[in-house]
């Protein structure tokens, strides 16, 4: 990838909610390796304390038990030093929502109904639930393609957790999950990847069924089964039993690298059959992003896609990866609501996105032309 | 080694069935796992696990599905039957309770029913060492029960040499930290 794409990294650490939001996400910086292809990479660890039932068993009293002692254990690792605790009952429902769009917080977690609450690590790469499905769910997270390091940052917080709560676990299943479906390592790992040209080649369908033959999971990340929003697809581990976590995650590491080859392949066979068609719908969205009046989301994902494959094949005069990333996040409804008013109507919200993008599209072009 | 169903393509998708007690492999294509349902993937949904479930106990009869339905968890109460209406179990325990119904059901979600990844460090070694002597306690009770005396003989040493490795580290025993 050229270099320059990648956002330069913020080093103060966040003190509260609106210091927080007021930060772009570290996952969206644009960096990393094969970010041209890879979005981000994520490892979770499902974890539980010993002797509390697990959440959804667990009564109220015994969740606010499992709060402060997780965030206790927390406060003093190193992984967590300096870190935010945000208890979900003492935030409004918005700003619960704009956790969930940043993808710090599950659906399930950003209820608010029960004591639950999130730790996140000065620079938002290691953040921890707590009492979601499973009382810790640790999460690394990083831009590009960088299992081994996720997994190294995940692995180092868990060793510390571990020292200061009892873990249940047993020898033979492994870490107890309240669903068996995480039960072993506990571990998901996946990656965020770009398959445009695999998309608009038809030739995705029989990848995905290949990539679920080898024992992996994919989905596309926005929307639903036949309409793939964005051409964005999350490949991640599906067994958790009888492969340790390094086997899982190299497994992982190696089907992705496949069918990041063949989306390689398809973007070079697409250049050489039909370079002024691709070209011409990369720089057509480029002008409905830049120029729009009303937007809606969806139409944001998708225009999207088509501006980063035209970064990603090196087509001068476009913004850098990070500015595309940021929207996905940015153009969602609660962080639109946050930056405009609570209370927009659809119509409303779909006008103010699109000033947003437009926005950040001059801005990026305004650096652009400064950096020259 | 070919479908067992169909005879014609290869089988991909392995597991194992438990049926009036007897438990038998069964080798399958991919067509055929899905046209009879039988899926090895790991479902993330409850209601999937919940259907995981029902499938299994297809063959069984109905007093036999309530009796299993009735098997519940000493230390939080959940019912065999709860688990399979929600998918989820109630807290650690579960796992050791339900044990006998749970072990087909992980063998088809993952392929395997042994953790083989990371095991707790907490308190340092003294901890896996214990975690070790208590595996070993179980290799030695299966040894004697398979007759295996010499590899019996075997694991009681190694079970005495750690005892008193852990014992030479830790004079008095700790308590858990909480």
């Amino acid at each position: 990838m050229s270099p320059g794409n990648g956002r330069p990294r913020g080093a103060k650490a966040p003190t509260s909610f609106a210091e927080l939001v007021e930060r772009p996400s570290e996952w969206l910086s644009g960096g990393g390796p094969r970010a041209e292809l890879v979005l981000s990479t994520r490892v979770r660890l499902a974890r539980n304390l010993d002797t509390v039932p697990f959440t959804h068993r667990a009564r109220d009293e015994q969740l606010q038990g499992v709060l402060s002692s997780v965030a206790n254990a927390a406060e003093r690792s190193a992984a967590f030093k300096d870190g935010l605790l945000l208890r979900m009952t003492e935030l409004p429902a918005l700003d619960r929502q704009i956790l969930v769009e940043r993808h710090l917080v599950s659906h399930e977690l950003g209820d608010g109904a029960r004591p639950r609450g999130i730790m996140i690590a000065p620079d938002q790469r290691l953040s921890l639930m707590i009492n979601e499905e499973d009382h810790l769910r640790l999460q690394a997270m990083a831009s590009g393609f960088q299992l081994a390091e996720a997994w190294t940052l995940a692995d180092g917080a868990d060793d510390e957790l571990d020292q200061a709560l009892d873990f249940a676990f047993s020898e033979e299943i492994g870490y107890l999950t309240s669903c068996p479906t995480n039960a072993g390592t506990g571990l998901r790992a996946s990656l965020l990847v770009h398959l445009p040209a695999l998309v608009l080649l038809e030739e995705i369908q029989k990848v995905l069924k290949s990539v679920m033959q080898m024992g992996l999971n994919v989905r596309g990340y926005y929307g639903e089964h036949s309409e793939v929003m964005g051409n964005l697809f999350q490949v991640s581990n599906q067994t958790t039993l009888g492969r340790s976590e390094r086997e899982s995650i190299e497994m992982l590491e190696r089907v992705t690298r496949q069918v990041l080859e063949q989306e390689e392949r398809a973007r070079e066979k697409m250049m050489r059959d039909a370079r002024v068609q691709v070209e011409d719908k990369v720089w057509r969205a480029y002008g409905n992003l830049r120029y729009c009046r009303t937007i809606h989301v969806r139409d944001v994902i998708n225009l999207c896609s088509a501006v980063r494959l035209g970064v990603a094949l090196g087509l001068p005069g476009l913004c850098p990866l990070h500015v595309v990333n940021e929207l996905l996040v940015l153009a969602q409804p609660a962080h639109l609501q946050r930056r405009y008013g609570a209370d927009l109507t659809p119509a409303e919200r779909n006008v103010y996105r699109a000033q947003l993008v437009r926005e950040r599209l001059e801005a990026a072009e305004r650096e652009t032309r400064s950096g020259d | 080694m070919l479908c067992q169903i169909c005879g014609k393509n290869p089988a991909t998708v392995h597991f194992t069935e438990i049926h009036d007690n007897k438990m038998s492999e069964i080798h399958v294509c991919e067509r055929c796992a899905e046209e009879k349902g039988l899926q090895t993937s790991a479902k993330k949904h409850k209601f999937e696990i919940a259907d995981l479930l029902a499938g299994m106990v297809d063959g069984m009869t109905t007093t036999e599905e309530e009796r299993v339905g009735h098997v519940q968890c000493p230390r939080c109460g959940l019912l065999y039957s709860g688990f399979k209406e929600t998918g989820r179990l109630g807290c650690a325990e579960c796992y050791a309770a339900f044990q006998f119904q749970l072990r087909p059901l992980l063998r088809r979600i993952h392929g395997d029913t042994r953790h083989r990844g990371k095991v707790p460090t907490r308190d340092g070694e003294g901890v896996s060492r214990s975690r070790q002597i208590q595996r070993l306690h179980d290799e030695l009770q299966r040894a004697v029960e398979r007759e295996e005396f010499e590899r019996a003989a075997a694991v009681r040493d190694e079970i005495k040499r750690l005892e008193a490795e852990l014992r030479a580290a830790a004079p008095a025993p700790t308590e858990k930290k909480k």
